[in-house]
């Protein structure tokens, strides 16, 4: 409803744009292979022939080789069944969180920016206060209370990474409430809901794009760290930052076992960046060259 | 023209609109008084145009008129009906009576939505229609305002500035209001343009039996589509007469200047007017003068101009002024 | 006509002829001038008149250098005073500029720096371009402040520019383009943005200042209004081309182009009855990105014919000071109103 348009030439118009800013950025293109790579092979797995968990411990500490593409990890395992394993999970802990993140931080924001007055305060407090509390402390706090695994992770990620959103989305509700177009909703009677969702999202799209592909990067690396801990993902499952904690004690004789799955979390970071650009510009109403006055 | 009846469709007593400046601690502190006690009335049918400089307040009288800004004093009369205090439910017939179209053809209209979905906003909360009535509507709308069917689906930075204005104009009629504040509609535009959108307004105001405001400060334009005008200063109304009337003899001191400035695109009678130039800045809307407003300025200030403020009355029949002097 | 000149030389300062700017934007060509002849003798104060997407602005900006580095500019000639500009280096058109000619700019809101003293904007210029010591450059600029109306000149300089109004700022801008003397001063759009009572008191003021500083001028405005008042000479602008130059008085008694017809008439004249319907102009401007092959004003214009739309018609010289370029003489233009030939083309 919001974006998509009845109107032929404008849908053209957006993917024309699209594939322009494709055609400029050689790593755009790459990145997108990459990502439709990492995803499928993420949403595949079950169905590949990958074994992340037979252990053959007269094998271990194996280096890359044609049998063990990445080689075996400390006790034997088929590493690249184990990344590859890894990423469905690192991939799902970034999006749900950042799903929870974007959704709970557009809706504060929205609200807190529409609305103004007490509610903006009380709510803006809320942010500030969570915010001000160190994240580890809270996190760790937090984790006693709920079981292990990958729901809490998400849960952990999702509600408290949300506030730097809510700001941003905040700040541009603001300077778009004041424009005419809204002013005159409110004016017929519109109510503020309705304004909300169609005249202050599209509009602050563009900037939840942004957030939301940053966000899914905070979100891998932040499992990462909690898996550091000892407070995200538990074996046998594995995360990518699991998986790198684990190669830690390893270093000195299986690098490969940190890099691989180090290098993936870096790419894939990278990559969501460039999507989300792609995906910004596609929501862009306008042309993309300006005309000249 | 309309052909003018005396009834009265909208009217003002003593209307405020004071925006406060809170300090720090968020205490009131100073007001911006936009608007500062002003009481006339718009007649059925009539283009009532308001002129002034900026910070005199007149969009701020417009969309308080309204009720797109909530007043902050005085009285609000539309159609007998004293609306200043209405909310919710009670004030949304009013919505449908009466309409506005802005000065900035591109913050006027949402640059996610496209003609239809622009147009259909406000008929949205009015009608039970079926959508292909509603679609009927528009198209209807549309060729009024010279526009093409095909433009439905369109978005608006597809448009020019002029034809963007047109969209606001269908906007504004298609819940087919009474009255049209047109606050500055054609400032933003070419010259060329301007007249195109003159004319449409003229032509509709015609057809349709509309009553306007017509906020601008386009003097020469304000007299050619104005039936009577109002001069306002620093939140006040100074003057009000028919339009030929304020061009030909103005009383206010303010007026005067304000008329010989305009620039006469007429050589000849360029280089034979002689200028009436005030001298000096607006003063700040916050730090109004005491007594008549304009005193600081007036060639003509005597020493009662700054203790009393004059109350706006009728000189000659049809004219008003605020002034002790003339 | 003598009344409109002032007692200055009158002899040639600026020349340009066949000026043509191109953009490329994304690799897309915007031809913003194609083709523009203006001159400015001094004591003038030529008025080029225009609407948006016209290239006014443009064109003034290719002859000061002041182009972004996507702009190409070609002429036949562009001649200042006797030195070809063209042929300058980029450095050299720098130091022209403020000393030779300036140039005002439309919004004075935005023109100066709001962190800056206004003393300091002044000095700057002084110390820069005049090689003053700071002493003396405070006392001229204590001068030019007074030069363009601003009392108590000595408190202000020390005022930062939002103690100033929009109408004061304007002044010191031109006190600004004022301070190294220079023969010539483009303003662009000088009174758009301000108020009509303080339009009025900056236009009082460039007249006073072209006749006290024997300075020329030249004014880029959309206002017939602003032109009828302060200006001697006008050049009328569409579509990146000068349609009709002449002095003012023929312009707005005895125009000869459609497009100065029509836009004479889309304005309400006080003396010619102000309440009649105006002659709107229909249609839009042309695209700068794909221009008509023929007069760009063809496809609005009432008297358009074949031969208008496939080719650029040639300037037609009505008097020593008036051309235009169109096709048909204003007699047969004339003729085609009287025997309702027009096609009618209005709103």
């Amino acid at each position: 409803m919001i974006v998509m348009a009845k109107n032929k030439s404008d849908q053209k118009r957006r993917i024309e744009n699209v594939l322009s800013a494709l055609k400029h950025d050689k790593l755009a293109i790459a990145s997108l292979v990459f990502l439709i790579v990492i995803i499928a092979l993420a949403l595949l797995a079950p169905i590949l022939p990958l074994d992340p968990n037979t252990t053959d411990v007269r094998n271990m500490f194996q280096p890359p080789s044609p049998e063990h593409w990445f080689g075996t990890d400390d006790i034997g395992r088929d590493y690249l069944s184990r990344v590859i394993y890894g990423g469905r999970v690192s991939l799902l802990v970034g999006f749900l969180a950042m799903i929870t993140c974007v959704c709970v931080g557009v809706l504060v924001g929205t609200v807190s920016g529409y609305c103004g007055g007490w509610i903006d305060s009380i709510l803006m407090r809320i942010v500030d206060i969570m915010s001000s509390i160190p994240w580890m402390v809270l996190v760790t706090v937090i984790s006693l209370f709920l079981k292990r695994g990958l729901k809490s992770i998400i849960i952990v990620i999702g509600f408290f990474t949300w506030m730097e959103i809510a700001r941003l989305v905040r700040a541009e509700t603001l300077s778009l409430k004041e424009r005419e177009y809204v002013m005159y909703a409110k004016f017929v009677g519109i109510p503020g809901y309705v304004i909300i969702l169609k005249h202050i999202i599209p509009s602050v799209l563009p900037t939840i794009i942004i957030a939301a592909s940053t966000g899914i990067a905070n979100a891998i690396m932040t499992e990462s760290s909690l898996s550091f801990l000892g407070l995200g993902i538990q074996q046998p499952m594995s995360s990518w930052g699991s998986l790198l904690q684990n190669a830690q004690s390893y270093m000195q004789n299986a690098i490969y076992m940190a890099i691989l799955p180090g290098l993936l979390i870096v790419l894939t970071i990278f990559a969501f960046n460039k999507l989300g650009n792609l995906l910004r510009i596609f929501v862009e109403p306008r042309v993309m060259s300006g005309e000249k006055d | 023209m309309a052909e003018q009846n005396n009834q009265i469709l909208l009217e003002t007593k003593d209307l405020q609109k004071h925006f406060p400046i809170k300090d720090f601690f968020g205490r009131k502190k100073q007001a911006v008084k936009a608007v500062d006690g002003i009481t006339f009335q718009i007649r059925k049918g009539e283009t009532f145009g308001l002129v002034g400089e900026s910070g005199c307040g007149k969009s701020t009288l417009g969309r308080t008129l309204i009720r797109m800004y909530e007043p902050t004093g005085g009285q609000i009369i539309f159609d007998g009906e004293d609306i200043t205090k209405l909310e919710g439910a009670k004030l949304q017939p009013y919505h449908k009576r009466m309409q506005i179209i802005f000065q900035d053809p591109y913050s006027a209209l949402d640059p996610h939505h496209n003609v239809e979905e622009i147009i259909r906003e406000p008929m949205s909360l009015y009608t039970n229609a079926s959508k292909s009535d509603i679609d009927e509507q528009i198209v209807e709308l549309l060729k009024k305002v010279g526009m093409k069917a095909d433009d439905m689906y369109k978005y608006a930075y597809e448009f020019s500035g002029g034809q963007r204005q047109r969209i606001g104009i269908a906007r504004a009629l298609a819940v087919k209001p009474e009255f049209l504040l047109c606050d500055e509609p054609i400032s933003a535009l070419d010259v060329s343009i301007q007249a195109q959108v003159v004319n449409m307004l003229e032509d509709l105001q015609e057809e349709l039996g509309l009553t306007y405001l017509f906020v601008a400060h386009d003097l020469s334009m304000v007299r050619h589509i104005s039936t009577r005008i109002g001069v306002m200063y620093l939140g006040k109304i100074v003057e009000i007469a028919e339009s030929d009337e304020l061009y030909d003899r103005p009383f206010h001191p303010y007026t005067e200047a304000l008329l010989s400035a305009i620039p006469v695109a007429d050589p000849k009678l360029a280089r034979s007017s002689k200028r009436k130039i005030i001298k000096g800045d607006l003063p700040s809307p916050m730090d109004v003068p005491g007594g008549c407003r304009f005193h600081t300025r007036c060639p003509y200030a005597k020493p009662e101009c700054g203790q009393m403020e004059p109350p706006l009355v009728e000189r000659t029949p049809g004219h008003f002024v605020a002034c002790h002097i003339r | 006509m003598d009344e409109n000149k002032m007692t200055q030389t009158g002899e040639r300062l600026l020349t340009v002829d066949n000026l043509k700017t191109t953009f490329m934007i994304h690799k897309t060509k915007v031809e913003a001038v194609r083709g523009a002849s203006i001159h400015v003798d001094d004591g003038d104060i030529l008025a080029v008149v225009g609407e948006s997407g016209s290239g006014k602005s443009v064109l003034m900006k290719s002859i000061m250098g002041l182009l972004p580095e996507n702009a190409q500019t070609t002429a036949d000639s562009l001649v200042y005073m006797g030195r070809n500009l063209l042929e300058l280096s980029a450095d050299e058109r720098r130091k022209m500029r403020g000393k030779e000619f300036a140039m005002i700019f439309q919004d004075p809101m935005t023109a100066l720096n709001p962190l800056k003293k206004i003393g300091t904007h002044l000095t700057e210029v002084l110390m820069r371009y005049r090689k003053l010591n700071k002493k003396q450059a405070r006392e001229e600029a204590i001068e030019a402040l007074r030069k363009v109306g601003i009392p108590s000149p000595e408190k202000r300089l020390d005022q930062y520019p939002h103690e100033f109004s929009g109408g004061m700022r304007q002044r010191v801008l031109i006190a600004m383009a004022l301070c190294c003397k220079p023969k010539l001063l483009i303003a662009d759009e000088p009174t758009t943005a301000l108020d009509v009572t303080i339009q009025a008191q900056i236009l009082e003021l460039l007249k006073q200042l072209r006749d006290e500083e024997k300075m020329s001028v030249v004014l880029i405005t959309h206002d017939l209004g602003v032109v009828a008042s302060l200006s001697n000479r006008i050049s009328v602008m569409y579509g990146g081309l000068i349609m009709e130059e002449g002095l003012t008085d023929e312009i707005f008694y005895a125009p000869k182009h459609p497009y100065t017809r029509a836009l004479l008439h889309a304005i309400p004249q006080p003396t010619t009855g102000v309440k009649e319907r105006l002659e709107a102009i229909p249609g839009m401007a042309p695209s700068l990105t794909n221009p008509p092959a023929g007069c760009p004003f063809a496809e609005r214009c009432k008297y358009a014919c074949e031969k208008c739309e496939s080719e650029i018609p040639a300037y037609r010289q009505y008097t020593k000071t008036q051309r235009a370029m169109c096709v048909f003489t204003e007699e047969e233009l004339n003729a085609m109103d009287k025997e309702g030939k027009a096609d009618g083309r209005t709103e």
